[in-house]
């Protein structure tokens, strides 16, 4: 929808100042994007630089850009060695590389990727999330649709998830905060009784212990985390390791989805 | 619309057929077939009983009849490609992202259109010069003259010919959004030499004289009607949404 291949069904949406769904701008916007679909979608019997070549000329790219851009892409995704070599003998990750370096080639604003590192082994999946991380770096736009929860907290500045309608928005850490009942679990050389006393004095919600364990509920962990190590330091106790449970993204997801449903 | 945007598709399909060997064949065996074929069938038949070979006056019926041989190809050769340049992308998945840059509906269809026209165009007229040329060698003697070229043959593979090829290929256009296989598409789109090879067959029976001037034009005008015809519903079918979301 946002690449102007369907019609919104509602809302306004915009790119770059152009409104989606607007006949006049749906050019415009095709023209500043680039799109990284889930099926690569390559020319199999096309050398990799006849692919490249085919859309920077398509996006109105001069010889000189393409010349530069095919080098450029092809040499940073590790293909430049590949580029006379039909795309069609690929592996899965080159594949996807191909189709980054395709999606790029006219140097978009806004970069669209659909699963990008879907299917692929771990070092492509790797070199994928590399580059992106790179091209971020080069102040780009870059909207990454995904099922890899753990890939988006590498990735992304700003997370939006989505369960047939929007549910929730915000940095990974905000939306990690947005999860109640996390726990800080603190594992002590030994439990004593002024230690406890210390602990329940302190705002903290729940207290539970399990031999020399204790596990408490918390809302910021960040915060609540320093006050209740020195308090377990104040009362004479040896602290070996802290640890925050349920506090990554996938349960943040986990508990957006539960409380719709 | 801008041309070029429909030539740089065009030029790539061209690149690809060069890499497909069953549409290259498609595209060179079949118009040599027909044109040595013809011509070595006329040359060999009614050798017997002591006759020499057809008679003239059967002759000038026969060859006008055998110009429309270019006609049934240019149904059939567009359907080869045409089924690969719509069917095969969607298959390969190389919609979406063409689907995605600065081009419109109409500029990919023609490009489409011209990638499935050109090569069959130019292979049916290779094909007829050497037909023409083998014909007129195994018929000077009956005939006394050369019968080719003439007037009729250039209104057939100059005027009737394209014709074809455009409806074919836009048949095609129809034919592959209701498909999801390059063969099943190929199968249907050839449908479209069945009107052909029935004109074909009713010069044959004499029944049509298409050694007529008029009669040809009168053909020819059927196909352009057809062609505008057939250009509404491959336009129609041919919209950016409808190939993502509704073809097969």
């Amino acid at each position: 929808m946002l690449c102007c291949l369907i019609s919104k069904t509602s809302g306004v949406a915009r790119i770059a100042g152009y409104e989606v769904g607007n006949n006049a701008d749906s050019l415009k916007i095709r023209k500043l994007i680039g799109l990284v679909p889930d099926n690569v979608g390559l020319y199999d019997s096309l050398s990799a630089y006849d692919n490249l070549d085919f859309y920077g000329k398509l996006y109105d790219c001069t010889e000189a850009q393409r010349k530069e851009n095919i080098q450029r892409f092809l040499k940073m995704l590790g293909l430049w060695e590949k580029k006379d070599v039909a795309a069609g003998t690929f592996s899965k990750g080159m594949k996807q590389k191909l189709a980054l370096a395709r999606a790029l080639i006219h140097d978009p604003k806004v970069l669209f990727m659909d699963e990008p590192t879907a299917n692929l082994d771990p070092e492509s999946s790797k070199t994928v999330r590399d580059f992106i991380l790179d091209l971020k770096k080069e102040k780009r736009t870059i909207f990454l649709n995904t099922h890899n929860l753990d890939e988006a907290q590498k990735v992304c500045d700003r997370i939006a998830i989505l369960n047939t309608k929007l549910m929730a928005m915000g940095t990974p850490q905000e939306l990690e905060r947005s999860v109640s009942g996390r726990k800080t679990v603190i594992q002590l050389e030994q439990i004593s009784d002024p230690m406890l006393t210390a602990l329940k004095k302190m705002t903290v919600r729940n207290i539970s212990v399990d031999g020399n364990k204790l596990t408490i509920d918390v809302v910021d962990p960040e915060k609540e985390n320093v006050a209740i190590v020195e308090t377990i330091v104040r009362a004479g106790g040896h602290v070996q390791s802290v640890n925050v449970v349920g506090s990554t993204l996938e349960d943040a997801y986990l508990n957006l989805v539960r409380r719709a449903n | 619309m801008r041309f070029s945007k429909s030539w740089i598709i065009a030029s790539k399909d061209f690149k690809v057929y060069i890499k497909k060997k069953n549409l290259l064949y498609a595209l060179i065996v079949v118009p040599l077939l027909v044109a040595f074929l013809i011509p070595g069938v006329i040359s060999y038949a009614g050798h017997k009983n002591g006759v020499s070979g057809i008679p003239a006056s059967e002759l000038t019926i026969l060859l006008p009849s055998f110009s429309f041989f270019y006609l049934i190809l240019a149904g059939y050769l567009p359907s080869s490609i045409a089924s690969y340049t719509l069917v095969g992308e969607k298959v390969e998945k190389s919609l979406e992202p063409l689907l995605a840059t600065p081009t419109t509906d109409s500029e990919i269809l023609l490009g489409k259109g011209i990638a499935a026209f050109i090569p069959p165009v130019v292979a049916i007229l290779a094909g007829s010069v050497l037909f023409m040329f083998l014909m007129d060698l195994v018929t000077h003697s009956k005939l006394g003259y050369y019968f080719f070229p003439n007037w009729n043959a250039a209104i057939v593979l100059f005027l009737m010919v394209p014709l074809a090829v455009i409806m074919s290929v836009e048949w095609n256009v129809v034919v592959s959004s209701r498909v999801s296989d390059v063969r099943t598409a190929q199968q249907l789109g050839i449908l479209i030499v069945l009107p052909f090879a029935g004109v074909y067959v009713l010069g044959e029976l004499d029944i049509v004289n298409l050694g007529v001037t008029s009669n040809l034009l009168i053909v020819a005008g059927i196909l352009f009607v057809l062609d505008l015809v057939l250009f509404y519903v491959a336009r129609a079918t041919f919209q950016r949404e409808e190939i993502l979301t509704s073809w097969k």
